[in-house]
């Protein structure tokens, strides 16, 4: 059976099994006769012309995971920040770890998607915000939205300062031959409220994970919301990340995608303006190689004056890796005075290495400063040659030349035990040691 | 210590050192005075080993080893060091992490171990008081945002660190003001020692003021054309170097 035909089929056993409002039920119905009439995505599509879900696709995935598993901390601490106290919320095959993780109620909500979803405490956020900027013409997005059960649930209340950062942990154990896992996240930060949030999905053997994540961001009036999306899969592992952020007045939100791995990795990341003097920011590494394949694909939507929007992505792309960089900049008519910047930088390492750049900017403003660069080239031979002579040799001169190449990235991360984790893996990445911390 | 015997270099087949001969001893200070496009550039690249620059002819030997066949990082274990006219910036990397790295893969290239933390923190200290550079400067990105007179001081700093055989001074002077100047070069005479030796690239005579030669060859159209002592570089200054051209026809 193909796999769009079994999650059909999969979908009415499945609303059977869960017992939520009845309003849901409609919302997932409505989401899975979208999905069924459009399918998932194909190269004939502007959005997804150059990335092919076909060979995934040919897995036969399994829809639910058929039992619980447990993973030893020991075994994943490296994942984790483990020098720092976190909120945890982890999951694995899709199902919540209470023993891993670490929720709480205690002046905010750092909890179950699933607990929200059902228990009528949280029936007005839910109701309020649920579903309500998540995309319901996008057939993948749709896709989650019908099996939308688990995840994080986080919600921030007015004026708190989260003192620690909430990290959210997918582990794929592998125990299923191929696994396909759809987490749900709601973000609410409420008004001057403040947040760090670090998203990592981790398979931990190479059986194939498919992960079609919906993320849903709520940032009030003046709330500053920073968001961390690890990305540094095995290479069996495929994942399809669809974030939604809606911004109030002078709020403050920040993406940084760090994607290192996994087979086939597309990032949707849409941030709305729904007030004046906001600010966003999206910023991305990404480092691959072998036939690894990641996507960008951004969209900011300028709807309101005076408002900032700063987009910086850097990608090394080393053998037969692809990249695409898709950054669509929409400034509508009444959006006076707004400042869009964007900037993409390629280095192509690998000699068969493809990098597709797409800058896309639609201005219906007469009064807005948007600017684009985009830059695609090789490694600067005369820096090349002042390190050499300094004595570092080849290998390590260009891992260095690499590292600064995306320092301008990694300088922005506001967590300090992320910025060294991210700094490791860069190195790691990159197959040099430094002698020191990068 | 550093001897090159009739190099011929091109860089895309347009032929830039027709011939130089050169011996530098230890000990010894040399200059080498010429013209723009008369080659300065071009053989102290060649001597660090730039790979953009053809050697078609001739040898070079660090002591009694030849050595244009070696990798620019391979020349720099060995002792060469070249300060840049144009140093390079390298955003997201400090200064201190920079030399750190370098003299690491200097001692890990000659079977040594790793420079202990304290004696690296120790020895960066006292090399960067030569340089009367202050402690904030080195734990900023490499040479980025950094003036004129700052990158050429970074580039002094780092030649104490590394302690070269031989150290090539390539147009220092440009862009620095007179205090710099002499910062620079105070560094620079305070490094020297018997055992290892300086040749200093220049178009112009002030920095001979400072760090004085005990040769001065004139460089002019990819040839060394006339050598002298530190009273050549005064001749040049006052005459230009017309008159060399008009002597030599």
């Amino acid at each position: 059976m193909e796999l769009k035909d079994k999650l059909l089929a999969s979908f009415m056993a499945f609303e059977e099994k869960i017992d939520t409002h009845s309003e849901l039920h409609e919302v997932r119905s409505n989401a899975i006769k979208n999905f069924e009439y459009k399918g998932f995505p194909t190269k004939k599509e502007e959005a997804w012309k150059y990335t092919s879900l076909n060979a995934i696709l040919k897995n036969d995935f399994s829809v639910f995971p058929k039992k619980d598993n447990a993973i030893e901390f020991k075994d994943v601490k490296k994942y984790f920040l483990h020098e720092i106290d976190t909120f945890k919320l982890v999951f694995i095959d899709g199902i919540f770890s209470s023993f891993l993780s670490s929720t709480t109620h205690d002046g905010l909500d750092v909890c179950l998607m699933s607990s929200a979803l059902t228990k009528p405490k949280y029936k007005m956020v839910i109701d309020t915000y649920f579903n309500q900027i998540a995309s319901k013409e996008e057939s993948l997005t749709s896709l989650n939205t019908a099996f939308s059960l688990e995840g994080a649930y986080i919600n921030i209340p007015k004026s708190k300062v989260v003192d620690k950062p909430i990290e959210i942990i997918y582990f794929s154990t592998g125990t299923e031959a191929a696994l396909m896992v759809q987490p749900r996240n709601l973000i609410v930060v409420g008004e001057n409220a403040h947040v760090q949030i670090v998203e990592r999905h981790q398979s931990l053997n190479s059986n194939p994970v498919l992960t079609n994540s919906v993320t849903e961001i709520f940032a009030q009036k003046r709330a500053i919301v920073d968001y961390y999306k690890v990305q540094n899969d095995v290479q069996t592992a495929n994942l399809i990340d669809n974030t939604y952020i809606a911004q109030k007045q002078e709020s403050r939100a920040a993406v940084h995608t760090f994607s290192f791995g996994g087979n086939i990795t597309r990032n949707n990341l849409n941030f709305y303006h729904q007030g004046e003097r906001i600010d966003s920011t999206l910023k991305g590494i990404t480092i691959i190689g072998d036939k690894q394949h990641v996507d960008h694909y951004t969209l900011v939507q300028h709807a309101t004056p005076n408002c900032e929007s700063h987009q910086n992505y850097k990608t090394i792309l080393n053998d037969s890796s692809t990249g695409v960089f898709n950054g669509k900049i929409f400034v509508e008519k009444e959006a006076q005075k707004t400042d869009a910047f964007q900037q993409n930088n390629n280095i192509l390492i690998g000699d068969k290495a493809t990098i597709n750049a797409k800058p896309q900017l639609e201005i219906f403003a007469d009064d807005v400063k948007c600017s684009h660069g985009c830059t695609i080239g090789q490694l600067d031979e005369s820096a090349m040659f002042y390190m050499q002579q300094r004595g570092i040799p080849k290998k390590e001169a260009k891992a260095l030349l690499m590292y600064a190449f995306t320092s301008e990235v990694t300088n922005s991360v506001k967590i300090p035990e992320l910025k060294a984790k991210i700094a490791r893996i860069i190195a790691d990445k990159l197959g040099v040691n430094m002698g020191f911390d990068l | 210590m550093l001897e090159i015997k009739n190099l011929h270099a091109s860089v895309e087949d347009k032929e830039i050192l027709k011939g130089i001969n050169l011996e530098i001893k230890a000990g010894e200070v040399h200059a080498i005075m010429g013209p723009n496009g008369a080659g300065k550039s071009t053989l102290s690249s060649i001597i660090a080993g730039n790979e953009n620059y053809e050697v078609s002819e001739g040898e070079i030997f660090l002591d009694g080893e030849e050595i244009s066949e070696l990798a620019p990082e391979e020349r720099a274990h060995k002792g060469i060091f070249l300060s840049f006219q144009y140093p390079v910036e390298i955003p997201g990397v400090s200064v201190t992490n920079f030399i750190k790295t370098a003299i690491n893969e200097k001692r890990k290239a000659n079977k040594q171990e790793e420079m202990p933390a304290n004696e690296m923190l120790k020895f960066i200290r006292e090399k960067s008081e030569l340089l009367e550079m202050d402690r904030k400067f080195l734990s900023r990105s490499l040479n980025e945002g950094f003036s004129g007179g700052e990158k050429k001081r970074n580039e002094i700093f780092q030649m104490a660190m590394l302690e070269p055989k031989i150290a090539i001074l390539d147009e220092t002077d440009s862009g620095l003001d007179i205090d710099a100047l002499r910062i620079v070069a105070n560094g620079v005479n305070k490094l020297k020692n018997e055992n290892n030796a300086v040749l200093v690239i220049t178009h112009y005579q002030r920095l001979l003021e400072y760090i004085v030669p005990d040769f001065v060859h004139v460089l002019m159209d990819g040839k060394i054309v006339k050598t002298g002592g530190a009273d050549l570089a005064l001749e040049l200054e006052e005459k230009g170097y017309d008159w060399i051209k008009n002597e030599l026809n």
